[in-house]
């Protein structure tokens, strides 16, 4: 075991600091820092929050933050940011929202940048989420940027998403859209002090209403569901309680005014009972090992793809045979592929 | 430079941060931007920050440099907290330590004695700020 894992491990701040940035960077060695942190993992609650921009998602996780704080629960904090798809570079400017938990340590606040492309952002979420598990924070509480696929994504890393709508975010065909309204196991109207509040509180739960029936509830899509092989006979300990389903609440705040946080943090311990009771939670966790399995499995072939690829001429090469209409891209397909599939024949 | 260029490498991350009474942070958004527009990895404080809260920021967000904007003349009393802290936490020596505003020469001296590595004045060029960084960001 590395000294910055026992560091981390002993409690040292700047440790799980280093941890993160390493993850983030994809310095040689990341794999296997958290490798030994898994075994450490487990016991903290993951929460999801996510929303349009300008919801209002960093104010109230600050005040949930201080909420869990009262109640003596360590929190650990990871803001995403978009960053420049031109200079690469970021503001990251979440961490100003966080005022009620100003030099308070046990809130560790870390601002990640999306950093452009390829899907890198939901690995380095996971690992770090992994990182400030084996720290020994009781809650974790991931925010998202705010637009995009990465709403979606959060799925994968947390217990219980949260979804801010912001009053007045837009007609009932906006809520049709699919993907935030799915993904929500809580719902929060935040801002509720503003004009048009209640008009979107009833059109939220008009919606939810209606999504009845697709799913048993749980935020993780059919195709999930799918990989963990629980069939309606293993969901819970408990029969009678098996068929339950969760409807999800929608909690009105006015987060720069603190109103509203307790029903808030009331409504996601309530999705945790749930979840407990029946068996869900199990559930999502090998759904969530699954699809980090897959990833990294689809992201570690992609690489020996590269290099075999590289081996035979590299893709410039491949392109221009191709364009020069020499080859088309199945055969160059098949010939990376081919050692691999004789290697694989071989074993079999 | 294309994303995935700068992907592969690592990226600077700065802490541009106000601290204390001082209330004026045009400089320090217009600072933000030019380190943005760089290719950094900006981390902005907002406004009347205690040195505490800027240690709390710059050892969790684990950054390279650390930047210290203020206007107040309150630099000899502010700026060694946030040293201090830095080495609490066991995060100074692998850290730039920046300040930037309007610092007399005799505290420059003492202010580098203590720690900081570089003092910009008013007339410091933004191109030059950023040099200076991309030269003595610490490896790690």
């Amino acid at each position: 075991m590395s000294d910055l894992v026992e560091d981390l491990l002993a409690g040292k701040h700047s440790a799980l600091a280093r941890v993160i940035t390493k993850i983030e960077n994809r310095s040689p060695g990341y794999r296997d820092v958290v490798s030994d942190l898994h075994q450490h993992t487990g016991d903290a609650d993951i929460v999801g929050v996510t929303g349009s921009p300008g919801a209002g998602k960093s104010t109230l996780v600050d005040k949930v933050a201080a909420a869990y704080r009262k109640e003596g629960l360590t929190v650990g904090v990871i803001a995403i940011d978009p960053s420049s798809p031109y200079s690469g570079g970021a503001v990251l400017g979440d961490r100003i929202r966080m005022a009620s938990n100003a030099g308070d340590m046990d809130v560790f606040f870390r601002s990640m940048s999306a950093r452009g492309s390829l899907g890198g952002l939901s690995t380095a979420t996971t690992d770090a989420v992994t990182a400030l598990d084996a720290f020994g924070k009781d809650k974790i509480i991931v925010e998202t940027v705010g637009a995009g696929q990465n709403e979606v994504d959060i799925v994968r890393t947390a217990d219980t998403v949260a979804v801010l709508v912001p009053p007045g975010s837009g007609d009932d065909v906006q809520m049709l859209k699919a993907g935030i309204l799915e993904i929500g196991d809580v719902f929060v109207v935040n801002k509720a002090d503003l004009d048009g509040a209640d008009r979107t509180v009833q059109q939220l739960r008009e919606m939810l209403q209606n999504r009845g029936g697709q799913g048993r509830g749980g935020h993780h899509g059919p195709d999930q569901h799918a990989e963990t092989h629980a069939g309606p006979d293993e969901v819970g300990p408990d029969d009678e309680t098996a068929t339950e389903s969760w409807s999800p609440p929608i909690v009105e705040t006015v987060a720069n005014r603190a109103e509203g946080v307790d029903e808030f943090i009331t409504a996601l311990a309530d999705h945790g009972d749930f979840l407990d009771r029946t068996g869900r939670r199990d559930e999502q966790e090998r759904a969530r090992f699954a699809a980090e399995i897959r990833t990294l499995l689809r992201e570690d072939a992609n690489g020996l793809v590269t290099r075999e690829l590289d081996r035979k001429g590299g893709i410039d090469q491949a392109i221009s045979d191709v364009v020069a209409r020499e080859t088309d891209p199945y055969t160059v397909v098949d010939d990376v592929l081919a050692p691999l599939r004789e290697c694989l024949d071989r074993d079999a | 430079m294309s994303v995935e260029h700068e992907q592969s490498g690592r990226t600077i991350r700065c802490l541009v941060a106000k601290v204390g009474l001082d209330g004026h942070d045009r400089g320090a958004h217009v600072i933000a931007r030019a380190l943005r527009d760089a290719g950094f990895e900006v981390i902005y404080s907002g406004l009347h920050r205690s040195p505490d809260e800027v240690v709390q920021a710059a050892v969790q967000e684990d950054v390279d440099v650390v930047g210290i904007s203020i206007l107040s003349g309150a630099h000899n009393t502010l700026v060694p907290k946030i040293l201090d802290g830095l080495k609490e936490y066991d995060a100074f020596d692998d850290r730039l330590v920046l300040v930037g505003g309007i610092v007399p020469e005799d505290d420059k001296e003492e202010l580098r004695a203590q720690g900081v590595d570089e003092i910009f004045g008013p007339g410091a060029s933004m191109e030059e700020m950023i040099t200076y960084i991309r030269e003595h960001a610490p490896e790690r």
